[in-house]
């Protein structure tokens, strides 16, 4: 009797164990997007896009014979529990990726933790350059992808000649404006025909900036805003403009950071003829792009969601991923790191998306203008694919410094900031 | 009498004829030019316009042939062809270009016949734009926008504004000529001159004389002294950067120096004008950021400061005024502005109701302990936020608004004060009287006092204590719905609204001191004014940091406000 209840409970025992050793026969994914605060607004969406892609990528047969197994955690929009939950997931989770994060503070804080575990990190957003971490991919664009081509843009269709250069007083702005001025000095603009103007996160009085805009735009020559002004700002700021009577045809506003997701939640009747410049617009007609709006608004279940920039990235880093650890036929980190680089998937704009040496990928540059039904018309986009520049050549601490993982061009040692003109490698030391 | 008789004439002629002054205009050759002119006098004279329009034909190609060039990509291109339709003096050119402006303008991608879109609920309802024929409906996929770029469209309006210079509404007039200011030349001022002897409002003709002297100052400055004296009264940007031009134009210092001081003149002048309006502004723009922080701090200025109850979930008071707007914009979404009105009286109500319940169930337990209070309520905001994020979304809504709150009240060219701005003024000043009215003029606003100033003698008196503080903050509270009704306007309604207005509310009231509500209104709006004059030149950061720092000391020196309360209730 005694036997027979031990053979029962052992088989039992088995049967509940099944499942777990399953369950270890997984590729964890990590899912790092704050789902509550004030990032939730961007950053939900992006972690819907992970779970579509992993489920598609299950529904194929998953990755080396395995399922993948997406784990989402919430680090609330708090910058430090970005770090702490990070390490949750290299350590405990064991994860093979990550996909994370939407602002630079938040990489700045996980960084450290994927360089220390040797994690793997897929970063999806436009962000200020300045950077090249072995451990990080960077799928979205970086200064020369976006803000250098938009201000060529302004400058040679529609001869812009006086520059208002306005951000959300942080890292990005900041430093983006940094490397904007520099160039528009490079290419000639006086200094009276700059404007550099900070506001405070979620600024919401906008009436003195916009007089003083538009009386700096009142001085005969074509005049510009370019904005990275930041997400919900951006609102009173359009609609300020409208008030003051500033069309876009007077003073058009170039924004780096307002996407489909952003325009609709908005009344976006102060904002049409207003640009945008962006790597993808979801107005794109390619037979990719139609294909991931079906899927995408199919798997959400609502037929008025949108698609943006930062998706697109995450498809292009997640297709880069799967691609790499097929290539290196396992998950371990080095060998994918080493299968990454020059690994090309289709993008939703009907090119390619290479992952450079650097880290960083080449894509178009899309310039389009808003309208009324919160999409964008695209006017202006470059004739191939830009290749992403970590370290921008217009500022002086960065000119002479580059980023190559393979060695090539950094005298064989693989190097994320190796100054060519004193050839040192300042290694994973980015200020 | 037979004078004005003949101008009613002749503007009624070119009403009913409008093309006859833009064809004229865009014409560079002088002989055309010429023919236009007489036969425009021809024209007015017998009430024809038959004989322009046999010219216009002959000298240009039709609008037949011109339009398909439209399909260009080119939008340099495409700017040509909008200038050959404006020259085709033929009379569907203008619904042509304004079509064109608003996107109205398209083709029928199977046979690439022009027409004018017009949605309808079921996809575009066309009809062609050269026979005006119907050309029934069509799936929005078979049909393409002719697009339009920003450049592109500012150009559309230009040719659009020539055409419009005689129309019958004096606005779209003078905005005809403003927009001419900077380029008018040659034809466009010959056309300027005919209007200038029909126009009847004198703030036109001034302004043409504007343009017409403007052109003079740029075509030949060195005898333009007398214009550029004349200009020294006007305010327009233009005018004041032909003045600039001439006045560092190096070539003419040496051979005109006369003009060229005058033109400094003028400058001087102009600039003193300039900055003058500029303050003004400046002001206003304070009084109107003063009104939104009086109108977010003045519930708070009831719960916290005649209660003395911390409320950190204040902010998420007013954000369910705001949402209490759109879901009612969403309930009524052909009446835009008549729910935002009923929105006042409905989010007061929602707004106090929670309030209420919020006192109900959670502060009543804990008055005379403020920590607890604080970390309470402080919990409160957070489910707050929450609920909004999962019954409406993390998304931001759009709260539209009505036509008759946007746009400008124009003083002049410098100086215009923005509608809603001045609704919300208005607003914040009514609602004030209101609440002041209530406070200390009504039986109930007797009682809130009587509470406040001694509690345990206004409960012998009779009064029920605990159901006027359940009242008393419902006030506050649906004063916050109020102000969210007014912020929906301004600012992003979404589930952080309430957050960027907290801190700001109770610095105001604690810098006006507690426990008044003049004092609320008064720091409201002399910090908004201040940081509005100390944004220029510090940068909206600094400004904010300075005007912090400021209240800090402040409240080091004078711990009780500008207005302190005095008696019994302030040692109580």
């Amino acid at each position: 009797m005694n036997l027979k209840n031990l053979i029962s409970a052992s088989a039992m025992i088995a049967t509940l164990n099944a499942p777990n050793v399953l369950a270890a026969d997984t590729i964890k994914v990590g899912v790092l997007h704050s789902l509550s605060g004030t990032m939730a607004i961007s950053e939900t969406t992006l972690k819907d896009t992970m779970l579509m892609l992993i489920d598609d990528q299950n529904a194929k047969g998953g990755l080396l014979g395995k399922q993948l197994e997406p784990v989402v955690v919430d680090p609330a929009s708090d910058w430090p529990l970005f770090a702490e939950k990070a390490r949750e997931l290299i350590e405990v989770e064991k994860v093979a990726a990550t996909f994370c994060c939407w602002t630079s503070v938040s990489r700045k804080s996980v960084l450290p933790v994927f360089e220390e575990l040797n994690g793997l990190l897929f970063y999806p957003v436009q962000y200020e350059g300045e950077e090249s971490s072995k451990n990080v991919f960077y799928t979205g664009a970086a200064p020369n992808q976006q803000a250098v081509p938009a201000v060529d843009y302004l400058m040679d269709e529609l001869e812009v000649t006086r520059w208002v250069l306005a951000g959300t007083d942080y890292v990005y702005p900041r430093t983006t404006n940094k490397i904007l001025e520099a160039y528009l000095k490079s290419k000639g603009v006086a200094d009276d025909d700059i404007l550099i103007n900070y506001t405070p996160f979620g600024h919401s009085d906008w009436q003195s900036i916009v007089s003083e805009i538009k009386q700096f735009g009142s001085a005969g020559k074509k005049t510009a805003v370019v904005s990275t002004i930041n997400g919900d700002a951006n609102v009173p700021f359009y609609k300020e403009l409208g008030n003051q009577g500033i069309s876009a045809e007077d003073i058009p506003v170039v924004a780096f950071s307002v996407g489909e997701e952003e325009l609709s939640g908005i009344d976006t009747k102060p904002l049409v003829g207003h640009l945008a410049a962006w790597n993808y617009f979801m107005s794109v007609e390619s037979d990719e792009n139609d294909a991931f709006i079906t899927s995408w608004k199919e798997y959400i279940g609502d037929e008025k969601r949108v698609t943006n920039d930062p998706m697109e990235a995450h498809v292009i880093g997640f297709k880069m991923w799967v691609k790499a650890v097929e290539k290196a036929g396992t998950t371990d980190t080095d060998a994918v790191i080493a299968a990454m680089v020059g690994i090309e998937v289709p993008n939703l704009t009907g090119g390619t998306a290479k992952m450079l040496a650097n880290h960083h990928l080449t894509k178009p540059v899309l310039i389009g203008e808003i309208q009324e039904d919160g999409q964008f018309e695209v006017v202006f986009s470059t004739d191939s694919e830009v290749p992403g520049d970590a370290w921008s050549d217009y500022l002086d601490g960065s000119k002479d410094v580059v980023s190559d993982w393979t060695g090539e061009m950094t005298a064989g040692v693989p190097c994320g900031n190796y100054n060519k003109v004193t050839s040192v490698c300042s290694g994973q030391n980015y200020q | 009498m037979t004078e004005s008789l003949d101008t009613y004439k002749s503007q009624r002629l070119k009403e009913e004829n409008p093309s006859n002054s833009i064809r004229a205009m865009n014409f560079k050759s002088l002989i055309y030019k010429w023919a236009v002119f007489f036969a425009m006098i021809l024209s007015l004279l017998s009430g024809f316009g038959i004989f322009t329009e046999a010219l216009a034909e002959s000298a240009t190609p039709s609008l037949e042939e011109t339009l398909p060039d439209l399909l260009t990509k080119s939008f340099k291109e495409k700017t040509l062809v909008a200038e050959r339709i404006a020259e085709s003096a033929d009379p569907r050119s203008v619904k042509l270009l304004e079509a064109m402006l608003n996107g109205k303008l398209g083709y029928i991608k199977e046979n690439k016949t022009m027409v004018y879109m017009n949605k309808v609920d079921k996809g575009l309802s066309l009809t062609d734009a050269l026979t005006d024929q119907s050309k029934g409906t069509l799936k929005k996929n078979e049909v393409k926008k002719v697009a339009t770029n920003n450049k592109l469209r500012k150009t559309l309006r230009g040719l659009i504004a020539r055409a419009q210079l005689a129309n019958t509404d004096s606005t779209v007039r003078k905005q005809s000529v403003l927009r001419m200011l900077e380029t008018a030349d040659g034809v466009a001022i010959t056309a300027l001159k005919n209007q200038l002897e029909t126009e009847p409002k004198k703030e036109i003709q001034e302004l043409i004389q504007v343009a017409i002297d403007l052109n003079k100052v740029r075509s030949e400055p060195h005898q333009s002294l007398h214009e550029i004296q004349n200009l020294s009264s006007r305010l327009e940007p233009e005018v004041r950067n032909a003045l600039a031009a001439i006045a560092s134009n190096e070539t003419l210092k040496a051979s005109d120096p006369d003009v060229v001081d005058a033109s400094v003149k003028s400058l001087k002048i102009i600039d003193g004008k300039v900055s003058f309006y500029k303050k003004l502004e400046t002001g206003f723009f304070g009084l109107s950021l003063g009104s939104v922080l009086v109108l977010a701090a003045i519930g708070l200025a009831i719960t916290f400061g005649v209660m003395g109850v911390i409320n950190m979930a204040h902010g998420e008071l007013i954000m369910i005024g705001s949402y209490t707007t759109y879901t009612l914009q969403q309930l009524m979404p052909s009446q835009i502005g008549l729910a935002l009105v009923l929105s006042i009286p409905a989010a007061f109500i929602v707004s106090a109701l929670f309030g209420m319940l919020i006192e109900r169930g959670v502060i009543r337990h804990l008055y005379g302990r403020p920590l607890e209070t604080l970390l309470a309520t402080f919990g409160v905001s957070l489910v707050l936020q929450q609920l909004v994020r999962t019954v409406y979304s993390p998304l931001n809504r759009s709260v539209e608004s009505p036509s008759w709150l946007s746009g400008t009240l124009e003083i002049n060219s410098v100086l215009s004060l923005t509608l809603n701005r001045l609704y919300i003024i208005a607003f914040c000043l009514v609602v004030f009287a209101a609440l002041y009215f209530l406070i200390n003029r009504s039986n109930i606003g007797l009682h809130v006092r009587a509470i406040s100033q001694n509690r345990q003698m206004a409960r012998a008196m009779g009064i029920r204590a605990s159901r006027v503080d359940m009242l008393t903050f419902g006030l506050g509270s649906g004063i916050a719905g109020i102000a969210g009704v007014a912020l929906s306007q301004l600012t992003n309604v979404g589930p952080n609204l309430g957050q960027g207005y907290i801190i700001d509310s109770f610095l105001v009231v604690v810098f006006g001191g507690v426990g008044n509500l003049w004092g609320t209104l008064v720091s409201g709006f002399s910090l908004g004014i201040a940081s509005k004059f100390l944004e220029p030149w510090s940068g909206a950061v600094l400004a904010k940091i300075a005007v912090l720092v400021f209240i800090i000391l402040f409240i080091q020196k004078y711990p009780s406000g500008l207005f302190p309360q005095r008696g019994r209730a302030a040692e109580g």
